[in-house]
């Protein structure tokens, strides 16, 4: 696709766009210790600009709706999202010069609330009681109204193609195609239906696992308990040739380990990531198995430090 | 007093968005909405019984945690318990409804 960065090709210096995606690949060693042959290995995505794994979905569904001009002077993006896409499109809309509105829970952290202030997006605040349903009911509500453009991430072809043109090319690529598991929590599952599709293409052996909150009332902040959801029309889930439940106290447990011995401040999805590709590890091992797990990393710890699980 | 059910959780009490309970104190309004609903048990509790750190009870507009008598705080009839987790998550937009 066209971007400013192909544009200004030949400048010095990057723009916005130009910095997301390509993130390191990190290996957590001390996880794996004691297992010969068996990694895992992990996508920093704290590394985008704005600091997560969104900023991947929500420069496609822009940089999608720009060339449609289904955003175009005059019009503002409009969207629900309890964090990280909100904060991805206020950083775009700052940078690519359009307006933002975000629907959002108010229980959203404090953090989330400051950095979305900081970039100059127009906030939605809607009843915390009613978690998402109530952001995404208030953004439909406000859709009809011509001056938006509704920009939908959970119904968005755009979302899962990032991740199939670029999370999943990466992972080949810095794995030298050596990757033989892949485990990625479900939230609006752009992320998984993109990288799996990518990777089983590449080679249908590689084993696809997608990894869900065990509760329907649970900590796991953007990740979504299937059997008590409503389903995203991106989502397949015929996809996964597996599914494993965390539980929030064991992704609180493994984001104060991943901390103190492998010096990674990760986000509380992506511990809960790490703890479905450690029970992956550890089942290979015992089989005498070798295997490259990969797993995303979706954000980093600094919007969630507030937590009290930190002082546990 | 009145407990709002957050979205999440109706599944466990036939959709209902709000019941009502007869009780003195948080503790016991949180126990009559657990003896009536079991499955609430171990969605807001711990197994050794500790309310799960990502679950804030708020009484009204005040985070029960950090009122001076917590759990045994003194609820009258016209007041509201709600459930809300930490963090936002919630239910998904879209076409189909799992069951």
């Amino acid at each position: 696709m066209a971007t400013l960065a192909q544009e200004k090709a030949g400048l010095p210096g990057s723009t916005v766009l130009d910095r997301i995606g390509n993130t390191p690949l990190v290996r957590l060693e001390r996880l794996t210790a004691g297992m010969p042959g068996v990694q895992i290995l992990g996508k920093a995505e704290w590394t985008n600009p704005g600091g997560s794994v969104k900023d991947r979905a929500a420069s496609a569904i822009v940089l999608e709706a720009l060339r449609r001009e289904e955003l175009c002077p005059g019009r503002r993006l409009l969207d629900a999202t309890s964090g990280n896409t909100g904060i991805a499109y206020a950083m775009l809309g700052a940078a690519l010069a359009f307006p933002v509105t975000l629907c959002m829970p108010s229980n959203v952290s404090p953090e989330r609330k400051r950095i979305l202030q900081a970039y100059g997006a127009d906030i939605v605040w809607t009843d915390p009681a009613e978690s998402s349903d109530g952001a995404i009911r208030k953004a439909r509500e406000l859709a009809r109204d011509p001056q938006y453009f509704y920009a939908d991430q959970y119904s968005n072809e755009a979302n899962w193609r990032a991740h199939y043109h670029g999370t999943g090319v990466e992972i080949l690529e810095q794995t030298h195609a050596r990757v033989t598991h892949f485990v990625a929590g479900l939230g609006t599952s752009g992320t998984f239906m993109g990288v799996a599709r990518r990777l089983k293409e590449a080679n249908p052996a590689i084993q696809c696992i997608s990894m869900q909150p065990d509760s329907p009332f649970h900590g796991l902040e953007g990740l979504k308990h299937m059997p008590t959801s409503i389903v995203p029309a991106i989502y397949d889930p015929a996809l996964a040739d597996r599914n494993l439940e965390v539980e929030t106290e064991a992704a609180y447990a493994m984001a104060r380990r991943l901390a103190r011995t492998e010096g990674l401040l990760v986000g509380i999805s992506a511990a809960a990531a790490v703890v479905a590709a450690q029970q992956i590890a550890e089942e290979e091992s015992a089989q005498g198995r070798e295997a490259t797990i990969v797993t995303v990393l979706p954000d980093a710890a600094d919007k969630y430090l507030s937590e009290r699980f930190w002082e546990e | 007093m009145k407990i709002e059910i957050p979205t999440p959780l109706r599944a466990y009490t036939s959709n209902q968005s709000a019941i009502d309970v007869d009780a003195a104190t948080v503790a016991e309004a949180v126990s009559g909405l657990t003896t009536r609903y079991p499955d609430f048990q171990r969605h807001l509790y711990t197994p050794d019984g500790k309310l799960r750190s990502f679950v804030n009870l708020y009484l009204n507009d005040e985070d029960v945690r950090y009122l001076p008598e917590r759990e045994e705080t003194a609820v009258r009839d016209s007041d509201t318990l709600s459930i809300i987790p930490s963090i936002a998550g919630g239910c998904w937009p879209g076409l189909t409804v799992q069951a």
